[in-house]
């Protein structure tokens, strides 16, 4: 049991480290916002992935609530950020015409 | 009953933030009252750790390790009266500066900025402060693109994405602290961390991400265009409180979290970065064609002198020499504050009145505007450090410090920056006195300039850094 826990915790929080390092890469190489922002979107998917990850306590044990309290609220912070990143990018696209 | 100011500070602002955006046409009104019942708590907070000591509120009855804390110890509540005085200050300027429709837009965000820099200063767990950290970087990118500017727009954009990378840094160091040590109140886990590799890597994060948001050399490329695009008295805030929250955080997790798995290497690199700040932010500073970017400028290099002081706190040893140092640490970002915010305030004036901030044309200024050219004048003062300024004091415990420690580099950046910073001051001020632009010729009579030089130097540097000679000979029959 605990051994499939720890396999299960590995291979989210694993994928969690891997798209946090794609979305790092991303971010720092491409220049356009929309890039950009799906980039810091997707390294916060693999934050909130490592942290799903760490509450999770095997199929028959609900999970650590406080891991899934900060998802929520990460995703609630992410989605008011990436808002008023497209607000600014909007402005400046009227601002080109 | 004191404890309740603890969460009025932060609830203050919000329900301020509230009232203004559903009453939109008595912002101003609602907004300084706001500013004034915020400011009042938060300094009732602060006069209460002064004769009570350390204050904690448990929000909603729930305590540790589900319920949001709240906590004042003294670094809390030193930052936390700086800030609010400033932000009071500018609430004032703000009151006259925005009319009617921008004042509309300028409230509610800079009431929200309020609360979250209040929250920063007083939360007790690492996830609360994470989300104070991202609501202060989001309404401080929407309050610098207030103007509308395309300049302003691009900065503050670069500014937001540079923040959302900082926080999501910082984000997966408190993961990576939930996931060893399942706890995240300040306290429970410094008593639990131990040196190794997953708090070595949550340091790296959590810190890594808060130099970016404090514009820490090299990543300070963000700042000036931001800070010197904002209306004055927003780049006042940002530039006094915003990147000075992100010390604090930095400080704070360097002293109470990680305090056990520090080491030297860690230290002299902060040291190093901010040497480098010093130097290249004064340098900038000097070269700057407006008054704004050069206040953005000597931000970044006043952030610099700040890290300079965490190798010289990881060389000293605990003690009251630690202490002085540390209280040294504080008094320098504490002066910044008051003495930058001040800086922009007054810009903001000069460029109102003049219809420009280009630094070769400010002629007359001082003329036309001599209170504004004074409060310039002193807050030149403490940037710089003259006596009697807090910076002065702080720098000379500093510089001391690093003089007992023989770290005797971190004392020649020092001194660099110090010059620099002068040299840019005055040349604010002598534009403002209406002198011609530049000197044709830095020396023009060798012979009979440089032995003026030469004493002028003496009487400064040499007497001043090396006094201790004169002990030596006054030793010799002088003294009974």
């Amino acid at each position: 049991m605990t051994g499939q826990v720890l396999y299960a915790q590995l291979l989210y929080g694993g994928s969690g480290i891997l798209l946090v390092l794609l979305g790092l890469w991303s971010f720092l190489v491409h220049g356009p916002l929309l890039r950009k922002l799906i980039a810091i979107n997707l390294m916060g998917a693999g934050v909130f992935h490592i942290l799903v990850a760490i509450g999770y306590r095997g199929i028959d044990t609900p999970p650590d609530p406080v891991p899934h309290a900060l998802v929520l609220t990460g995703i609630v912070v992410a989605v008011s950020a990436t808002a008023l990143a497209l607000a600014f990018g909007k402005r400046l696209d009227q601002d080109d015409d | 009953m004191m404890i309740d100011a603890l969460p009025l500070a932060v609830t203050l602002p919000l329900i301020g933030a509230f009232a203004v955006t559903v009453s939109p046409l008595h912002a101003r009104g609602l907004g300084l009252m706001a500013a004034v019942l915020t400011a009042a708590s938060a300094l009732s907070v602060t006069a209460a750790v002064w004769s009570d000591g350390v204050l904690r509120a448990d929000l909603g009855g729930w305590g540790v390790p589900l319920g949001i804390a709240l906590e004042a110890d003294g670094l809390s509540a030193a930052f936390l009266a700086m800030a609010n005085v400033v932000a009071l200050a500018v609430s004032v300027y703000a009151g006259g500066y925005f009319k009617q429709e921008s004042a509309r837009h300028f409230w509610p965000l800079w009431l929200l900025l309020w609360s979250a820099l209040n929250g920063l200063f007083l939360a007790a767990d690492l996830f609360n402060l994470y989300v104070t950290l991202e609501l202060l970087g989001i309404s401080a990118a929407a309050l610098g693109a207030l103007t509308g500017t395309r300049e302003a727009v691009a900065a503050n954009l670069r500014y937001l994405l540079v923040g959302l990378l900082g926080s999501m840094s910082y984000l997966l160091g408190v993961a990576l602290i939930y996931a060893a040590y399942g706890v995240l109140d300040i306290g429970l886990v410094a008593e639990a961390i131990e040196p190794g590799p997953v708090a070595w890597t949550a340091m790296t994060l959590m810190i890594g991400g808060l130099i970016l948001k404090a514009a820490l050399f090299p990543m300070h490329f963000w700042l000036p265009p931001a800070h010197a695009n904002a209306p004055a008295p927003v780049s006042a805030a940002l530039s006094a409180l915003v990147v000075k929250a992100a010390f604090y955080l930095a400080l704070r997790l360097w002293l109470d979290v990680f305090a056990p798995v520090l080491n030297e290497a860690a230290a002299n690199l902060l040291g190093i970065l901010g040497a480098a700040a010093v130097v290249w932010g004064s340098w900038r500073a000097l070269r700057a064609e407006r008054l704004k970017l050069l206040a953005a400028y000597s931000t970044v290099a006043q952030m610099g002198y700040l890290f300079i002081a965490f190798p010289l706190l990881a060389a000293t040893p605990p003690g009251l020499a630690r202490d002085n140092l540390l209280a040294a640490v504080v008094l320098l970002a504490l002066t910044h504050g008051f003495a930058k915010a001040g800086f922009f305030l007054a810009a903001g004036m000069v460029q109102k009145t003049a219809g420009h901030d280009r630094i070769d044309d400010l002629g007359g200024a001082a003329q036309a505007l001599p209170a504004a050219t004074f409060a310039i004048g002193l807050a030149g003062v403490a940037l710089i450090g003259l006596p009697p300024s807090g910076t002065f004091l702080a720098k000379w415990v500093m510089l001391e410090q690093a003089m007992i420690l023989g770290l005797w580099w971190w004392l020649i950046v020092m001194m660099v920056g110090t010059l620099l910073a002068a040299a840019y001051i005055f040349r604010v001020l002598s534009r403002a006195f209406n002198r011609e632009p530049t000197p044709y010729r830095f020396v023009n009579d060798a012979r009979t300039e440089l032995p003026a030089l030469l004493l002028g130097l003496i009487a400064t540097f040499g007497l001043g850094i090396a006094a201790q000679p004169l002990w030596v000979l006054l030793e010799q029959g002088a003294f009974g």
